[in-house]
């Protein structure tokens, strides 16, 4: 006790220590790197081989793409400009980029019109892809394909117009009679199609296509990536509407309209797109009638719409078995015929589930559209292996072409899923 | 339901066809038939004129006829004289031969990529990422044409080989890569027990078959033994010697020795080639198709909840046993049926091998054959049906197994 006294404590803590910063492995950068690239043998040792990878593709690619000469007017020329270094020959995609974008036989001095066509799809596409956009603009997207219609094909405007007329008469008797029993409305709507088309088709003079403002591009002209969007587009969306009424008559109580639909459905999945298009190129012809002559991309179109149309309808199924029961019987309490259970019930919630499928089968026949190569129609990849790989000038310019074809399908399909992400999160109604 | 009464019969007005529930489904569908039944008489009717007009008809006869072309990648013995049927063959083994060995090495690269994404490596999880949205986002026919060029432009002509300084050489001395195939040794038996090759191989297969069931008694005994006294005999080094001393003895038995490519002339001889097209091929729509089954196994290993990764925690199970035991068997549920969809989609895409000229069905009889003949609807035909009958097996497996493995609730 007595020490206690003669010798004073030491030390005594007056104020709290200011915290020490954490070790250094702790914190930041190191922390990072230590738990997620070297937490242990194994992940070190993928790390390395990740690192190693990345290296020898830059190492081998970097060089060549940042050498690319970009003005040439053959190969040979380009090898001379590089002068033994490696590099790209970039060249090929300016000099050639009408052939790649519309094909090798569409007029150059119409290309304005496939451009401005681009121009307004987007526009006509925004009200659909966006539902904060006003409604209005709906109206342009419904005149959409017959303005583009005009556009790439040119001729006569009053097909075109003929056509629009054919629709518009169309639903206004639905309006009239719909109201009442929807198929009344629809089988008449269909008749008054019908006729107006066919007085329409009878009124438009013979020579129409000469003389007019916009020069007629027959369909075997179109080519390149534009072939590419246009069929990709078209077929998109006429198949949702065909995928909608198979999948509803898949489910359908009629045996017959059931077997009918299981049957077409099950038929083209499975068969190989390929097959399908030499139906369209060798075999359709012969079930039109005997005098008439339908082009090839119109017969194409047909076959690649039955094609994706098979495979949205396996998606709306799915859209459509996923609703409870509750809601069927629910739309039938509430006294709704099947038309209006159909349209005002099911229908909406079942395509909200199956949207993500349905954008999947998109993404999936945009990159089937390639195909059609494989029946020289000369698309992109057609374009690409036919006229351009042949051409004395550019014979051997491989990974410049292909790669620009990759990069430009790699754009719009990543796009289009990264939407498709987009629009999920969007419509996701649950609170997770 | 006991206060509806059905009118009564009586009753009928022609109206009630439309009106009443109970004949309106039999009114529609006789309308739908006479429709389907118009449209079918009528393309019908459009064919038999076209086909009458162009002095054609329908025939199978062609198919007996010579071929009168060669086809360069073939599994059973074929030449320019044997006929369109047997060239049609050939064209279907080819077929299978690229869906089967595709659907391996997707599944390989797949299960690979998908796990490797799900890593704790942020690295490999991002480079899995790339490589999995890359893959699915370019049409597989660019790569199909991508990998052909690299095969026919990048590598070596058998010329480079030759000489005192050969500016190629094999890999290992045993497999040579050049630009008009890859040339692998092929095993031989000096002295087979059978006369024919096959039987020898039969006999191999045979063997391994064997030696399957018997690691397989194995493990079944160890199981026994756990259960009984609560330790696992090790099974390992017995397993390797059931698998491999049958094995070995029979290929010693038989005299197996290699037959290795090598230079004669202007060309590799010996050995077996694989053309170009077949491993263009093979090789992308393996990679394009191990994409898709990245995603489908990833997808199913995180579709197992978490829970159960920390319950088998929780019973002392260490990290490889958690993975066999527990969250493999229940996601291989959610895994196999797309899987087996994208084999399906593997046995379609294989009819793209007519842009490489890969002499598959769709190349023999749907290509040369049918411009040789000029019968577009009979070849077209026969190779819808050929599709159609791999496609409804693989979807009638499918379901047999999605049977199995359904979970069986009370």
């Amino acid at each position: 006790m007595a020490d206690q006294t003669t010798n004073p404590i030491a030390f005594v803590a007056e104020g709290t220590i200011p915290p020490s910063p954490p070790p250094a492995n702790q914190t930041g950068v190191v922390k990072w790197l230590r738990e997620n690239l070297f937490s242990g043998v194994t992940n070190t040792i993928l790390t390395v081989l990740s690192i190693l990878l990345i290296y020898v593709l830059l190492k081998n690619t970097l060089p060549w793409i940042l050498n690319g000469v970009w003005n040439a007017d053959s190969l040979a020329q380009c090898r001379e400009i590089l002068d033994g270094k490696t590099g790209a020959c970039f060249a090929v995609l300016t000099e050639r980029w009408h052939q790649l974008i519309y094909g090798f036989k569409y007029p150059a001095e119409a290309y304005w019109r496939p451009n401005l066509a681009f121009v307004l799809m987007l526009v006509a596409l925004a009200p659909v892809l966006f539902f904060d956009l006003p409604r209005k603009l709906l109206v342009f997207t419904a005149l959409y394909p017959f303005i583009a219609f005009w556009l790439i094909w040119g001729g006569s405007i009053l097909v075109p117009i003929v056509a629009l007329l054919g629709f518009v008469a169309a639903g206004v008797v639905f309006q009239k009679l719909g109201r009442n029993s929807f198929a009344a409305g629809f089988f008449g709507a269909i008749v008054v199609a019908l006729i107006v088309w066919n007085i329409g088709g009878a009124l438009i003079p013979e020579g129409a296509n000469e003389g007019a403002m916009l020069t007629a591009v027959p369909s075997r002209d179109l080519g390149g990536f534009m072939l590419n969007m246009m069929l990709g587009l078209t077929c998109v969306s006429l198949s949702v509407p065909l995928g909608i009424a198979l999948a509803l008559g898949r489910q359908s109580s009629m045996p017959l309209i059931k077997w009918v639909c299981v049957i077409f459905i099950e038929f083209i999945r499975g068969v190989p797109l390929i097959t399908l298009l030499f139906v369209a190129s060798v075999m359709l012809a012969y079930f039109f009638p005997p005098d008439s002559t339908v082009d090839l991309f119109l017969r194409v179109v047909i076959m690649i719409t039955m094609f994706s149309a098979a495979y949205i309808a396996e998606v709306i199924r799915g859209g459509l078995a996923a609703l409870p029961r509750g809601q069927y019987e629910a739309a039938d309490s509430l006294g709704l015929d099947y038309p209006q259970a159909m349209r005002l019930i099911i229908l909406p919630q079942a395509l909200k589930i199956s949207i993500p499928g349905i954008v999947n089968v998109a993404v999936g026949l945009f990159k089937d559209t390639t195909l059609v190569s494989v029946i020289s129609m000369f698309d992109l990849v057609g374009m690409i292996r036919g006229p351009i790989l042949a051409s004395t000038e550019w014979n051997g310019v491989y990974w410049e072409l292909l790669g620009f074809a990759a990069l430009l399908f790699f754009v719009v399909c990543y796009g289009i899923s990264q939407y498709s992400q987009w629009l999920e999160r969007r419509l996701a109604t649950d609170h997770r | 339901m006991s206060t509806m009464t059905d009118p009564p019969k009586a009753d009928f007005r022609l109206s009630m066809l439309i009106n009443d529930t109970r004949y309106r489904s039999l009114t529609f569908q006789v309308i739908a038939a006479i429709v389907i039944a118009l449209c079918i008489w009528y393309l019908g009717n459009n064919l038999i004129q076209n086909l009458r007009a162009a002095g054609l008809n329908i025939s199978y006869t062609f198919l007996g006829d010579p071929a009168g072309y060669d086809i360069n990648q073939r599994l059973i013995e074929y030449d320019s004289q044997s006929s369109h049927g047997r060239a049609a063959v050939v064209g279907i083994l080819n077929t299978l031969l690229v869906a089967f060995l595709a659907c391996i090495t997707a599944t390989v690269f797949g299960v690979i990529a998908g796990v490797l994404r799900l890593s704790n490596n942020w690295l490999v999880s991002k480079l899995m990422a790339v490589y999995v949205e890359i893959f699915r986002n370019i049409p597989v026919l660019i790569w199909i044409i991508i990998i052909f060029t690299i095969m026919t432009a990048v590598l070596p002509g058998p010329r480079a080989f030759r000489g005192d300084n050969p500016t190629s050489s094999m890999l290992f001395d045993l497999f040579a890569f050049t630009n008009r195939g890859v040339y692998i040794p092929r095993p031989e038996f000096t002295n087979g027990l059978f006369g024919a090759t096959v039987l020898n191989w039969l006999l191999v297969v045979v063997v391994l078959i064997g030696s399957w069931f018997g690691s397989r008694e194995i493990e079944k005994r160890a199981t026994l033994k756990q259960e009984q006294t609560g330790e696992r005999p090790k099974t390992l080094v017995v397993k390797l010697a059931v698998w491999l001393v049958p094995f070995a003895l029979l290929m010693v038995l038989m005299g197996l020795t290699w037959d290795v490519p090598a230079l004669k002339g202007f060309n590799f001889s010996g050995g077996i080639k694989v053309g170009g097209p077949l491993i263009a091929l093979w090789f992308a729509l393996s990679i394009y198709t191990g994409a898709f089954i990245a995603e489908n196994v990833r997808a199913g290993i995180q579709a197992i909840s978490k829970g159960q990764t920390e319950a088998a925690a929780a019973l002392g199970l260490r990290q490889g046993r958690i993975m066999n035991l527990v969250i493999l068997p229940q996601a291989l549920r959610v895994i196999i049926p797309p899987l087996i969809s994208q084999y399906l989609n593997i046995t379609k895409n294989s009819s793209l091998a007519i842009a490489v000229g890969y002499a598959d069905i769709t190349a023999t009889l749907g290509g040369i054959t049918l411009n040789q003949t000029g019968r577009a609807i009979e070849c077209v035909l026969l190779l819808m049906l050929f599709y159609l009958t791999a496609s409804l097996m693989i979807s009638m497996v499918m379901n047999i197994y999605n049977a199995s493995v359904k979970l069986k609730e009370r």
